[in-house]
């Protein structure tokens, strides 16, 4: 199965409205309950080689922190939300009123923890619960897991399954922007990462079909 | 961790050096970091295997470094025709940096470890030295002028072995 050929730039735009439409959804959620206005990008689908995607967040050696959970339902997948420990630590400080915590400083009070997994569950379910509006597909998140760590360490786990099939992901990613701090370090993302098989299912469902090249 | 000339490989991928160079790879998690050298010859080669076993390909074509049964089959080659002759191996990686238990693909990395091993037994090559498991991500250099290979985490900073 080659991607490449069988897409065209159509197809990648209905991953991107997906993408549009669950970030959307996800950021108004995130603002909501941090009651902070959160800025959303405009969403981009890459095709990119393994090295690549690491390099979208800033390289396979840099450290961040993350919420990974798989996509179960009809389009399988997994989803990761990235973001610098300074700005995990921001979202932890709104969450918990806890003034002094900080990712860059271990260990890490439970309490934290818990609260960026609880963040990956309220994003990751309202990304989802749209996409699946959208597409009239059945999709639920796994039980989210947090890491703290290196992207590539971290990252690859979300290339195991499609790397039996590709050298290359096809990436959904939205960046969203905390208004009050601006700057690179402020930045997190979102990742989509499905399946080789389910992007099919995708737009089978939206109607599109993937044979005409 | 600072050299002039560092050879740096990437996910799935592998390379070799001569002294004065040194090799890093960056961010192993589930991945293995498979150093083979032959220090009389101050040859180094590394693999970033992300994958036991090549028979899970469902694609067409196999990228040869991506799996431990073809990438220290490819790796060896390539130190051969350099002109090393006496190996020894050092491995990073294999970490669980998730606890999922619904996955089998969240369990790679101890299969990795495992398929990584029978090959180098395989081929005859000891291991001198290993760091691998637990559940944190590993950046690996290998220096093949004396052997050495420093592991970096992000918690506990930079060791030797």
């Amino acid at each position: 199965m080659n991607l490449d050929n069988r897409f065209t730039s159509y197809h990648l735009d209905i991953l991107k409205e997906i993408g549009n439409i669950g970030a959307g959804n996800a950021a108004t959620a995130l603002s909501k309950l941090l009651q902070r206005k959160i800025d959303m990008k405009v969403p981009s689908v890459r095709v990119v080689d393994f090295d690549e995607v690491m390099d979208i967040v800033g390289g396979a050696d840099r450290m961040i922190v993350s919420v990974f959970l798989r996509v179960e339902g009809d389009a399988p997948g997994n989803m990761f939300f990235i973001m610098s420990p300074t700005q995990a630590s921001r979202f932890v400080r709104y969450m918990t009123g806890d003034e002094a915590f900080d990712f860059n400083t271990p260990p890490y009070s439970e309490l934290a923890i818990s609260s960026v997994q609880e963040l990956g569950n309220i994003l990751s379910g309202s990304y989802l619960s749209s996409m699946s509006d959208f597409t009239n597909l059945d999709l639920y998140p796994s039980v989210p897991s947090i890491a703290i760590d290196m992207v590539g360490a971290i990252l690859s786990y979300g290339l195991l399954e499609l790397s039996q099939v590709n050298d290359y992901a096809i990436v959904i990613d939205t960046t969203f922007v905390d208004d009050v701090a601006q700057g690179e370090e402020m930045k997190g993302h979102f990742f989509l990462l499905p399946d080789p098989p389910s992007f099919e299912t995708i737009f089978t469902s939206l109607g599109v079909p993937t044979d005409e090249t | 961790m600072k050299h002039d000339f560092v050879v740096k490989v990437g996910i799935a991928d592998l390379n070799i050096v001569h002294d004065p160079a040194v090799i890093r790879t960056s961010g192993l998690g589930s991945c293995i970091g498979v150093v083979i050298y032959d220090l009389r010859a101050k040859l180094g080669g590394m693999a970033h295997v992300m994958l036991p076993d090549s028979s899970l390909a469902k694609g067409e074509h196999i990228k040869l470094a991506k799996y431990a049964d073809t990438a220290i089959p490819m790796l060896m080659e390539l130190l051969r025709k350099e002109g090393g002759k006496t190996f020894k191996a050092k491995l990073a990686g294999g970490a669980q940096m998730f606890q999922f238990q619904s996955n089998d693909m969240m369990r790679i990395g101890p299969r990795n470890l495992e398929a990584v091993k029978k090959q180098l037994k395989d081929y005859g090559v000891p291991i001198a030295a290993e760091d691998c498991g637990g559940s944190n991500g590993r950046t690996i250099e290998f220096n093949p002028s004396n052997g050495a290979l420093q592991i970096r985490t992000v918690n506990k900073g930079v060791t030797e072995i």
